[in-house]
């Protein structure tokens, strides 16, 4: 069977380590940064990996990947390319806006001439919890899309997917262009190598303005949940159940 | 006065718990912005006009009903060109929908076709005169972000379970509409939908969910977590990334960060350490028990209720006394 390659393009974002413990910023509208790490969001990073596998395994293809945000951002796409990605094109803007649409907007005026048969983004990104991004691109750029995909292939001009419902998975087929977003499960990310950290280095990264227009969707305020008030250890073994399931049944009447 | 559109999802030819949550929703802010009319489009493949009366008594002043055969698997193109086309026409406030698996679909398409600034998995909305703005849980829930949207109509989802399902009755008047679009014709073509697990609800509708972690030591032994499941009633059964990984359980069970967001009453979490990305998933939930083997197990810092012990002799004494708990009771 002929295997046509294609070339795919990644927008990636570049979130804080989720396992960090997060304070508010004196401003009160955001977290505060200092002493956080940041990388490459987790979806995203599964997008890059789908990416690379996907033209590995055609043996051909271009990878480009592209994150809307300051110069920070170059971090994340020098990254991407250490992995293995060919070329990176940063869309500058002072900060990345709350407002998903907004974010598309820049992304989609870059990727319509690009001339991309997939475009793959993350599910949702961390710090915004949203997934937004993705389908409002493919929207503004009248291409199909499939959400939440957790197994992707292609093969001359079409797509095939599985995306995870609500208990139940749906297999979907798609011609080429097409934009997908990327739920766990395609694959996890590799980690760069020395020789690919090396290679990354000479790669092409181009910046340009992010053509972001109206921005309507603006954080006023950020807040840490309320604490769970400390629980209690009801006993130990099998013993224990009895004096756990009366407290189930008159305490937290759940029972 | 501001109209409030939404999209009343459905699975088979049921409405779904989230679309009485949407009604609900958008028939407060409707109230709040000076008793706008709740438009309701249900679409389906055949009987959607009887659910009218139940989206009437939520809320909804109107219901437009779509019906085609081609909509017996979801057609996200029509039925996002059906609410674009609809919002275009009405002078609408906003557009609610469910921030489910197709509301996550189908928000950001209707946004992009409107022009219209989207806040997605919203738990709060406020509107005072022309200002609105929404609560959201970003950060993997970590962070309360209040977001200020500005513009008409706007896109909301609401996060399942954060809006209750309020009885708010009125005889619905309904109208048919047309698609925008052929939903024959969609782009993305449904292959095959593989169901879940039979008889039970889904993780984000379910009143409790017993879910398992490695500490469970084997596949098999999930058996003893369905038997509690059983016990309960109509309780769900999630897991861990480590169990899916091990493909013990399909990665559709995986509660966390990378997995489901719940939130039921009753959460119950069998030999699972409690990593921060399992929390992120279920630390809203009502009450949470937990039995682990290690007393120190970070998942005893959220669990109102712990039991120290192996699960595997736990498991079949709490089955048991929750089963005779509800026969009891009944
Ligand atoms: C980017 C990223 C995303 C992630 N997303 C998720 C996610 O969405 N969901 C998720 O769950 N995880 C996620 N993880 C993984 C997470 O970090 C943990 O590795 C995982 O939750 C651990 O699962 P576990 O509790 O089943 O296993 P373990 O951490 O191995 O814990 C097993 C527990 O069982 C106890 N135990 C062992 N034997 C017994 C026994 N006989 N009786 C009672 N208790 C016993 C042990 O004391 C231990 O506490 C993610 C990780 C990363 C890096
Ligand atoms: N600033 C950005 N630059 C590039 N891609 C982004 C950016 N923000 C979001 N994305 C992509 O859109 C996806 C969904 O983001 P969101 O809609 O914010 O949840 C992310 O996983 C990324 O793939």
């Amino acid at each position: 069977m002929g295997v046509s390659t294609v070339k795919i393009a990644v927008c990636i974002k570049r979130t804080p380590d989720s396992e960090s413990r997060f304070r508010i910023a004196a401003s009160g509208a955001t977290i505060d940064e200092s002493g956080l790490k940041f990388d490459i969001d987790d979806f995203a990073g599964y997008a890059v990996e789908a990416a690379l596998q996907i033209n590995e395994k055609s043996g051909g293809g271009e990878t480009v990947v592209l994150a809307v945000g300051p110069d920070t951002v170059q971090e994340s796409l020098r990254k991407a390319m250490s992995m293995g990605a060919d070329r990176a094109v940063q869309l500058k803007a002072d900060a990345v806006p709350a407002d998903g649409l907004a974010v598309a907007r820049a992304l989609a005026a870059e990727l319509t001439s690009g001339g991309f048969d997939l475009v793959l983004f993350g599910k949702h990104a961390f710090d915004t919890s949203a997934g937004v991004v993705g389908t409002a691109t493919a929207e503004l750029l009248g291409l199909p899309c499939v959400t939440a995909v957790s197994q992707l292939d292609v093969a001359n001009g079409r797509g095939s997917a599985r995306r995870e419902l609500e208990g139940a998975a749906e297999l979907v087929e798609f011609p080429l262009p097409a934009v997908v977003t990327i739920d766990e499960g395609v694959a996890r990310p590799r980690y760069p190598s020395l020789k690919g950290i090396m290679a990354a280095k000479k790669k092409p990264l181009e910046t340009k303005p992010a053509q972001l227009g109206p921005v309507r969707v603006t954080v006023q305020k950020a807040e840490l949940p309320p604490e769970r008030a400390a629980g209690r250890i009801v006993g130990e073994g099998a013993a224990a159940v009895p004096e756990l399931v009366r407290l189930l049944q008159t305490e937290a009447k759940v029972l | 006065m501001a109209n409030v559109l939404v999209y009343a999802e459905t699975r088979g030819s049921a409405l779904r718990k989230v679309a009485l949550e949407a009604v609900s929703a958008a028939r407060s802010l409707a109230d709040s912005t000076g008793g706008g009319e709740v438009h309701a489009l249900v679409a389906g493949a055949a009987g959607v006009a009887a659910a009218a009366a139940q989206l009437g008594a939520h809320g909804a002043d109107v219901v437009l009903t779509a019906e085609s055969p081609a909509l017996a698997s979801f057609a996200r193109e029509a039925i996002a060109a059906t609410l674009a086309e609809r919002a275009r026409q009405g002078s609408y406030r906003a557009v609610v929908l469910g921030f489910s698996a197709q509301g996550r679909d189908l928000g950001p398409r209707v946004a992009a076709k409107l022009d219209a600034p989207i806040a997605a998995d919203v738990v709060a909305i406020e509107a005072a005169g022309d200002a609105l703005s929404v609560k959201h849980p970003g950060y993997a829930n970590k962070v309360i972000l209040t977001l200020a949207i500005s513009g008409a109509p706007v896109v909301l989802s609401v996060r399942p379970g954060a809006f209750g399902a309020t009885e708010s009755p009125r005889s619905a008047r309904t109208e048919n509409v047309q698609l925008s679009a052929d939903p024959g014709a969609e782009r993305v073509t449904v292959k095959e939908v593989v169901e879940g697990a039979k008889g039970r609800p889904d993780l984000g509708e379910a009143e409790v969910i017993v879910a398992g972690g490695r500490g469970l030591k084997a596949a098999e032994n999930f058996a003893l977590v369905e038997a509690l499941a059983d016990a309960f009633g109509n309780a769900a059964v999630g897991a861990t990334r480590a169990v899916t990984d091990d493909g013990w359980r399909p990665h559709s069970d995986q509660i966390g960060q990378t997995g489901r967001q719940v939130s039921p009453r009753l959460y119950v979490a069998l030999g699972i350490s409690g990593a921060i990305q399992h929390l992120a998933g279920m630390r809203t939930s009502g009450t949470i028990v937990a039995v682990n083997k290690d007393k120190d197990a970070p998942i005893f810092k959220v669990a109102d209720y712990g039991i120290v012990g192996d699960v595997l002799e736990v498991l079949p004494a709490l089955t048991a006394a929750v089963a005779a708990a509800r026969s009891a009771g009944h």
